[in-house]
């Protein structure tokens, strides 16, 4: 009986096993494109195949009954279909659906450029700014590699496509900074006050930007801080104009993380060695304190707060311009105190908050002196005043206090809705002569709402809008922002943007016109990109409209002045950038070039002219060259720009601006040179890690003109150039503890 | 009644048994198709293959493992192929492959992927892929300090980094020789990893 029943069983089993169902079809995308290397499964079994080239698969299966057929692909969703396995053929035919892809959609690069490590569409590296000859760790320095920016080296700031410096903003993990730079000397550009290494990421726009952000008619900066360092350290740096130390220290769990750092620099014995053509009668100095904290919330959010601290100071005599026998003094210290805390956590459901508050406060005491042969104070009656008001002292007050949310949710897939408000609290107080001006209080509110609408991996659309009141002025406004990505090959594809933006008055103008309204921008862009990972071409087309800007309205002479929004100009061009780490073996060159064609009436402007910010043509080569055998870097940078136009407006007799004399500068060449070497560049066992870093400007010598000053009457003019016709560095910077030794290189400069 | 439970167990022992041959021949059969393939395709036809035995099976690791592995070797040589995808193929395989067991095979296939994703642009991504993959190896040289594989590939990376970041051939040779020592230690259980003895030892015979 037993037996039997073995054998019986046995015999089922032989039958089970021989009778076979032959599966075969055809697996396609949603365009009917054949999706090769799919793979086709019986779930539950061993059985199934492999699509091929054509989208084909075929087996046969000893399988039988129900059983559910799955066919899957990298990228798309998953098919299934229940069949029922009896001996006779079955056809599959499977359409499977692109699954939208962070990976693989498209991202929107019209009017903007990315930086960083982390993110997918990034142009640069934040090694890359360290890295830039010329750029010395200054990351405006950098950016302007890119094309779309001036080569302005009289004043700080990025003048974008037609733009003045104050029309790019700088935001820090979504907020405003008010004073991203040092504060300002006449003809003389500063540097940004944040080392690119306190960001992992940066995205530079040269329009049509985010709905997000907001009062920066041309251009935004939006710089995104690092997380928890990889592992404690201590850093320090070395150099004959600044020395600096500091730590950062990972706690045990790595949930948070503390540091702090403090540099001093003092340009006093750079200028004994290297003669500079302005007179120094203060030297340079500069304390700046920072510290951070930093802590993982647990649900994968973090908390960071930053804050830093800077006192600096500088005197500098220059001959006045309409006098030989004198000479203008210039005397500035300045304090600035900076704080930032934002919280980014992740909600239940697929909500994410970006919660923050910043508050900052900026002391600048100015003295601006005509001064005699003997450096004295020269004293002038009041028959001439333009040379009267050149002696003042002014003590200057900005705080800014914000706070903004930004909620984001995210939408099936990628797509995602993302709104918010801010609020900025801005005080600007002026003392001039001892006489206190008008103290200006600014209360602005913002609501914004934008959605990130994906219809496939390769169709995107950004669509926002975005509402603004400033109570000084007492207006509103709605910004509304488009921009739209398609993919058209691979790596390649076109998008476009459209926006309006709007910015309040400057302080300085709005101390003497508070009836003013918003200036405003409206910007189209068209962006072609092809990028694969060596190579990035870029090609942007742009037509740039503005209205409502100010105007000078003089009321005596150019003493008393009152302004309206009577501007209007435009800006149109071209933007190429190519970049390749490809061609040549171990060698990385990127090349900009932009052409620009801009005219605005603003400010004492007789009609629409040129801007004196702006050139035609500029271009720049970046080049870049690690040689690993001597672990040491070579990075040249050429720049030019077609030369700047310059004006001298004066006022005829009815009070009215005209054109007392107009020119060009000479073209601006400048060629920068910089190397690091980097002993321990790879050796992960190391405990020290030191680079030694050296860097000189304008290699060949060019002597630059960036425009020039007008003496009262017009008879004279005064060109506008560097105080040294070149700029050495050398430095040393150490860290303890990891391998940042890459990152270090003019880390706290 | 008696008779009746005895035939189950008889029928269950032989079903289990022809189960695991089941597997058994599935997995030689296609770790035979593995030494024959020769295209992308062909090993990414293996890796499906595996890929459904590890599906049905659910309790052995050993599926994943090797639809993992299928797919680090075409990433070596095909010029054409999206490693990043690849690689995210393969460590996706690997935490199957984890979830059913921890081991350091397991973190040998993460250490390639990883080292994969860092040759697309070893410049920039030596921070991020490097670091995961020396991680990886580390984890797998805790989990067993004596596993040939680990020290081939630690050897091999060592071997393909300049002299002057700390790499070379004089660096790598003591690895390869430790490799090969175990290799020849190392007793072989059926259907586990055995692959890199003779990379190991061509490797060896190359640092001389």
């Amino acid at each position: 009986m037993k037996k039997i029943w073995l054998l019986f069983v046995f015999i089922s089993l032989q039958i089970i096993s021989l009778a076979q169902t032959k599966i075969r079809g055809k697996v396609k995308d949603g365009k009917g494109h054949p999706l090769a290397g799919a793979s086709i499964s019986l779930k539950n079994s061993y059985d199934g195949a492999t699509s091929d080239s054509l989208g084909n698969f075929s087996f046969t299966t000893t399988e039988h009954g129900d059983f559910i057929l799955s066919v899957t692909s990298l990228g798309y969703k998953d098919f299934e279909q229940a069949v029922t396995l009896k001996q006779e053929p079955i056809i599959i035919n499977a359409i499977l659906k692109e699954k939208l892809d962070e990976m693989r959609a498209v991202t929107i690069t019209a009017g903007s450029f990315s930086a960083g490590d982390t993110k997918r569409a990034a142009v640069l590296s934040s090694l890359d700014v360290a890295t830039t000859a010329g750029s010395n760790a200054d990351i405006t320095a950098a950016l302007k590699t890119l094309p779309g920016t001036s080569q302005v080296g009289e004043q700080e700031g990025l003048f974008v496509r037609g733009g003045a410096g104050y029309e790019t903003k700088q935001f820090i993990d979504g907020q405003l900074v008010n004073n991203p730079y040092y504060s300002s000397v006449p003809d003389l550009a500063q540097r940004g006050r944040f080392s690119p290494f306190l960001f992992k990421g940066t995205v530079f726009s040269t329009g049509g930007y985010s709905a997000l952000y907001g009062q920066a008619l041309s251009s935004a900066l939006l710089l995104e801080s690092i997380d928890l360092p990889e592992r404690s350290e201590i850093d320090a740096s070395v150099s004959p104009l600044f020395w600096g130390a500091g730590t950062q220290q990972l706690a045990q769990n790595k949930k948070s993380s503390w540091g702090i750092n403090y540099g001093y620099t003092n340009v006093g014995l750079y200028f004994d060695a290297v003669k500079q053509d302005v007179d120094y009668f203060k030297v340079p100095q500069f304390h700046t304190l920072d510290a951070n904290f930093r802590i993982k919330t647990k649900s994968g959010g973090i908390i960071k707060y930053y804050t830093t601290f800077s006192h600096n100071q500088l005197g500098i005599r220059r001959p006045d311009v309409d006098s030989a026998d004198l000479k203008d003094a210039f005397g500035l210290k300045n304090y600035n105190w900076y704080n930032n805390l934002t919280w980014k956590e992740y909600l239940n459901n697929g909500w994410k908050m970006n919660l923050g508050i910043s508050y900052s406060t900026n002391k600048d005491n100015i003295l601006q002196q005509v001064q005699d042969a003997q450096d004295q104070p020269k004293p002038f009656p009041d028959s001439s005043f333009w040379m009267l008001y050149k002696n003042f002292t002014l003590v200057h007050r900005q705080d800014l206090s914000q706070g903004k949310i930004v909620l984001e949710k995210k939408l099936g897939g990628i797509s995602a809705l993302r709104f918010g408000s801010e609020y900025w609290y801005s005080y600007d107080n002026s003392n001039y002569n001892d006489t206190a001006l008008i103290k200006l209080k600014d209360n602005y509110t913002a609501l914004f709402a934008e959605s990130d609408i994906y219809l496939t991996n390769e169709i995107a659309a950004k669509i926002g809008g975005r509402f603004e009141y400033s109570s000084i002025i007492n207006r509103s406004d709605f910004a509304p922002r488009v921009s739209l990505a398609y993919k058209t090959g691979k790596d390649a594809q076109v998008s476009m943007a459209y926006g309006i933006f709007y910015q309040k008055p400057e302080n300085a103008q709005l101390d003497y016109a508070t009836n003013l309204g918003y200036t405003k921008a409206t910007h189209y862009i068209l962006n072609y990109q092809k990028m694969s990972n060596d190579r990035i071409f870029r090609l942007e087309v742009y037509y740039k409209k503005y209205d409502a800007l100010v105007k000078t309205i003089p009321l005596f002479y150019n003493y008393y002045t009152t302004f309206n929004n009577g501007g209007s100009g435009y800006a149109q061009g071209i933007d190429f950038f190519w970049r390749d780490k490809k061609s040549i073996k171990n060698f990385d060159y990127w090349i900009s070039y932009s052409y620009l064609d801009t005219k605005r009436n603003y400010l004492n402007y007789p009609a629409q002219l040129m801007p004196n910010f702006a050139a035609t043509h500029t271009a720049s080569l970046v080049m870049k060259r690690f040689i690993t055998k001597i672990k040491t870097g070579f990075n040249v940078t050429y720049s030019f720009a077609s030369g700047r136009p310059y004006y001298n407006f004066m006022l005829d007799n009815n009070n009215k601006f005209y054109i007392a004399d107009q020119g060009k500068t000479k073209d601006y060449n400048s060629m920068n040179f910089s190397a690091e070497y980097v002993p321990s560049v790879g050796n992960t066992k190391a405990k020290t890690f030191v680079v030694f870093f050296v860097s000189m400007s304008n290699v060949l010598g060019y002597n630059a003109i960036y425009g020039y000053n007008y003496s009262f009457n017009g008879d004279t003019k005064q060109a506008i150039t560097p105080p040294a016709k070149r700029f050495y560095f050398f430095g040393i910077f150490l860290s303890w503890g990891v391998d940042r030794s890459q990152d270090a290189i003019n880390n706290n400069l | 009644m008696k008779k009746l439970v005895l035939i189950s167990f008889v029928l269950a022992a032989f079903f289990a048994n022809a189960q695991s041959d089941k597997y058994v021949a599935a997995m030689k059969k296609n770790l035979t198709l593995m030494d024959s393939a020769k295209t992308t395709a062909d090993f990414q036809n293996v890796s499906n293959a595996f890929e459904r035995i590890g599906d049905a099976e659910k309790t052995q690791w050993l599926p994943y493992y090797y639809a993992g592995l299928a797919l680090t070797i075409p990433a070596w040589t095909d010029q054409k192929l999206d490693k990043d995808a690849n690689s995210e193929k393969i460590k996706a395989f690997c935490d199957k492959a984890e979830a059913i067991e921890k081991n350091a095979e397991i973190s040998a296939i993460r250490n390639m992927a990883a080292t994969q994703q860092m040759l697309i642009d070893p410049q920039t991504r030596w921070q991020t892929y490097g670091m995961e993959a020396s991680k990886e190896l580390q984890k797998g040289m805790q989990l067993d300090p004596n596993n040939p594989r680990l020290y081939y590939l630690q050897a091999m990376s060592l071997f393909n980094t300049p002299e002057q970041f700390g790499g070379g051939k004089d660096k790598a040779k003591p690895i390869f020789q430790k490799s090969v020592d175990l290799f020849k230690k190392q007793d072989h259980k059926p259907l586990y990893p055995d692959w890199g003895q003779k990379q190991a030892e061509d490797m060896l015979a190359k640092c001389q």
